[in-house]
């Protein structure tokens, strides 16, 4: 909490010092004048980063970086929603980017300390959340899709229906644990749009998905990729990279985008407002930014990468990879999900509380 | 007591430090979220309070309502088998040499040392249908299953024709022993406490005196114990009704506690008022649940021994 931020107890002062008392009243030095202090804080989500980047970094510019996990965007944002707690560089998803860019929890970027964003690829310089990129560098992307135990599924399941309308797998699917996606990717399947608020069709999806759950073993939280692996499910809705991670373990495990198409998303290199050190973060964003740099975080951790030089550098086992990268007709059915307001968020989560206490 | 008069620096000393603590990272915390749970949202980060029931009203809903039942039932289960286990395992801490007693309580207090995500997620290996039970239950039916061809019957098929892996994890009964596994410990220190300082002498009275084993336990043990087993009940039950991470990582498709809902009112549903009210509501009936326990206690004789 920097001292200019106090003034009299307004509505966002309180939920400032409430974000204080949460975060163990965390007074982040603040260095004003002159070089900042050779640190900087990554808040990050669990492997995704290359295996020697943050070490490289260090050789590289001499600052230290602590890296500290998040599980979802929800806990980024509630983290930050009271004042920033510290942080200098975070990873929000597209549609978080968007809120927090509303909510003015965004520092603007200063591209002159950017200059390897020219290895960007032209398609992901602009951005529907983030006019002119103001705010945001792409890091990742990917979709949400099917996994699947080659040997205990017939054929390739290319169709959301064998997870969301079918007993064919009963009792052998796992769906995922958020609520919000989970609605948006059964709005897909129905034919609608991922981002349809129309309450009856949310009231359609919450039919479907309660009609479904007596073949579902479980609502995984960010490890379908796990059960897959141990044999707990042969056929789970998960992200690609996940899937990806426990493909190179097992040749049983395959991923398919399903016909109807699903979720694009798209994961950004952010400074949260308030950051402690926001040049460090800028030189670490520059870092990422380049090309080998890219090329080893994205053959580690199995995503596609928005950086085109990066691309370039990478084995044709990864460009060819329709799980990395999905054939061109599939991305086009997908979406990005977008913010759509504190109605349809209220009106999602009374839904999926339906859901589960049913 | 009158002590604090004649000492007053002393006692000032000793007074004052926990009472800042408990005020400014108990009560000030606490009051904020409970100012919060009158607050509407305006915007994205901004609530404006505006003193109205609105929350609480929404919380009475049937669904919440139901949702509310279900933890209590579910916290309700786990404090009694943590009653009944706990009592065994305290009477055997009690009645062992007291050279070991120090080993054994150690043995109650371990798991402690190690994170609660560590600890369910171990559970989640023990019981997966590739984990350790189901592994070793396959062992046993091979084994059964060679013994029976060797003695001609491997036609019959006795136990199947293939293990079938039992379905331990992912359930409402996956959440209960989690519980009951989290929450032990909680349950048998206090019970240890009220059976250590127990004098024997009065059970074997009774049983001089004509009373079997099952009557002496019951009219002699239980009413002796019973402070321990009030704070056993309480310290077991107040933090189970709370838990969400148990029935999120164990939990099947319907296991959802109240404590879940709560987490997503903070999360995804970046509703704080909501979430406020919800908690308050729940704060109030374990207040309620806890002064209700006292007073019955208190008007019972048997439950004011020490």
């Amino acid at each position: 909490m920097s001292k200019n931020h106090r003034g009299g107890l307004s509505r966002r002062s309180f939920l400032a010092s409430m974000g204080a008392v949460a975060a163990g009243l965390n007074f982040a030095p603040r260095s004003v004048f002159g070089a900042e202090e050779k640190k900087l804080n990554f808040y990050n989500w669990d492997t995704y980063i290359g295996e020697n980047t943050l070490a490289d970094f260090t050789k590289a510019s001499g600052i230290d970086v602590t890296m500290d996990l998040y599980a979802d965007n929800d806990e980024l944002f509630a983290k930050l929603k009271g004042g920033n707690p510290g942080y200098d560089v975070i990873v929000p998803t597209n549609d978080f980017v968007e809120r927090m860019i509303t909510a003015g929890m965004l520092e603007p970027l200063n591209y002159d300390l950017i200059p390897n964003f020219e290895n960007v690829d032209t398609s992901f310089r602009d951005a529907a959340f983030d006019p002119g990129r103001k705010y945001s560098i792409p890091y990742m992307w990917g979709t949400i899709g099917i996994g699947y135990r080659k040997s205990k599924v017939d054929g390739v399941p290319d169709d959301w229906k064998w997870v969301l309308d079918s007993d064919r797998y009963a009792g052998k699917i796992a769906l995922m644990g958020d609520g919000t996606t989970m609605i948006q990717m059964a709005m897909k399947y129905l034919g609608y749009p991922l981002n349809d608020t129309d309450p009856a069709h949310i009231q359609e999806v919450q039919e479907l998905l309660i009609r479904q759950k007596p073949n579902v073993k479980v609502f995984a939280e960010d490890n379908g990729q796990d059960l897959l692996l141990s044999g707990e499910v042969d056929i789970v809705m998960e992200w690609n990279g996940d899937i990806l991670q426990v493909m190179a373990e097992d040749d049983d495990i395959g991923y398919v985008v399903p016909k109807q198409g699903g979720l694009l998303w798209q994961d950004c290199l952010c400074i949260p407002t308030g950051a402690p050190h926001p040049v460090n973060a800028h030189e670490f964003i520059n870092f990422i930014l380049d090309a080998e740099v890219g090329r080893d975080i994205a053959d580690f951790i199995q995503y596609a990468t928005p950086n085109a030089a990066a691309k370039k550098l990478l084995s044709a086992e990864y460009v060819t990879n329709p799980a990395i990268l999905p054939p061109q007709e599939v991305i086009e059915r997908c979406e990005v999900a977008t913010y759509n307001g504190a109605e349809y968020a209220r009106a999602v989560d009374e839904a999926w509380t339906r859901i589960m206490a049913a | 007591m009158e002590g604090w008069r004649r000492n007053p620096l002393t006692f000032w000393i000793f007074a004052i430090p926990p009472t800042l603590w408990l005020a400014l990272f108990f009560l000030a915390p606490l009051a904020l979220v409970w100012v919060l749970s009158f607050g509407e949202k305006a915007g994205l980060i901004d609530i404006d309070i505006t003193w109205r029931l609105d929350n609480y009203m929404r919380a009475l809903d049937p669904l919440y309502l139901q949702i509310f039942a279900k933890s209590f039932w579910f916290a309700g289960l786990t404090t009694f088998a943590c009653l009944v286990i706990g009592f065994i395992v305290a009477i055997a801490i009690s009645f062992a040499p007291p050279r070991r007693r120090p080993f054994l309580l150690l043995l109650v207090i371990l798991p402690f040392w190690t994170n609660l995500l560590i600890r369910t997620y171990s559970l989640i290996a023990v019981f997966r249908t590739k984990g350790v039970i189901n592994d070793g239950l396959e062992h046993l039916w091979e084994w059964g299953n060679a013994f029976l061809v060797w003695v001609g019957l491997g036609d019959a098929q006795l136990l199947g024709a293939e293990f079938e892996p039992l379905q331990l994890l992912y359930n409402n009964f996956a959440v209960v022993v989690g519980l009951v596994y989290v929450h032990l410990p909680f349950m048998v220190l206090p019970l240890y406490a009220a059976l250590d300082r127990m004098d024997w002498s009065y059970i074997e009275a009774s049983l001089d005196l004509g009373a079997g084993q099952i009557r002496t336990f019951f009219s002699v043990v239980i009413p002796l114990a019973m402070p321990g087993i009030v704070s056993g009940v309480i310290i077991t039950f107040v933090p189970a009704l709370g838990s969400f991470l148990t029935p999120d990582l164990l939990g099947g498709t319907d296991s959802q506690m109240i404590a879940n809902v709560i987490e997503r009112q903070f999360k995804s549903a970046n509703d704080w008022p909501f979430g406020a009210a919800l908690s308050f509501i729940l704060m109030y009936v374990t207040f309620f649940a806890i002064a209700v326990r006292s007073y019955w206690s208190g008007r019972d004789p048997s439950g004011r021994t020490s």
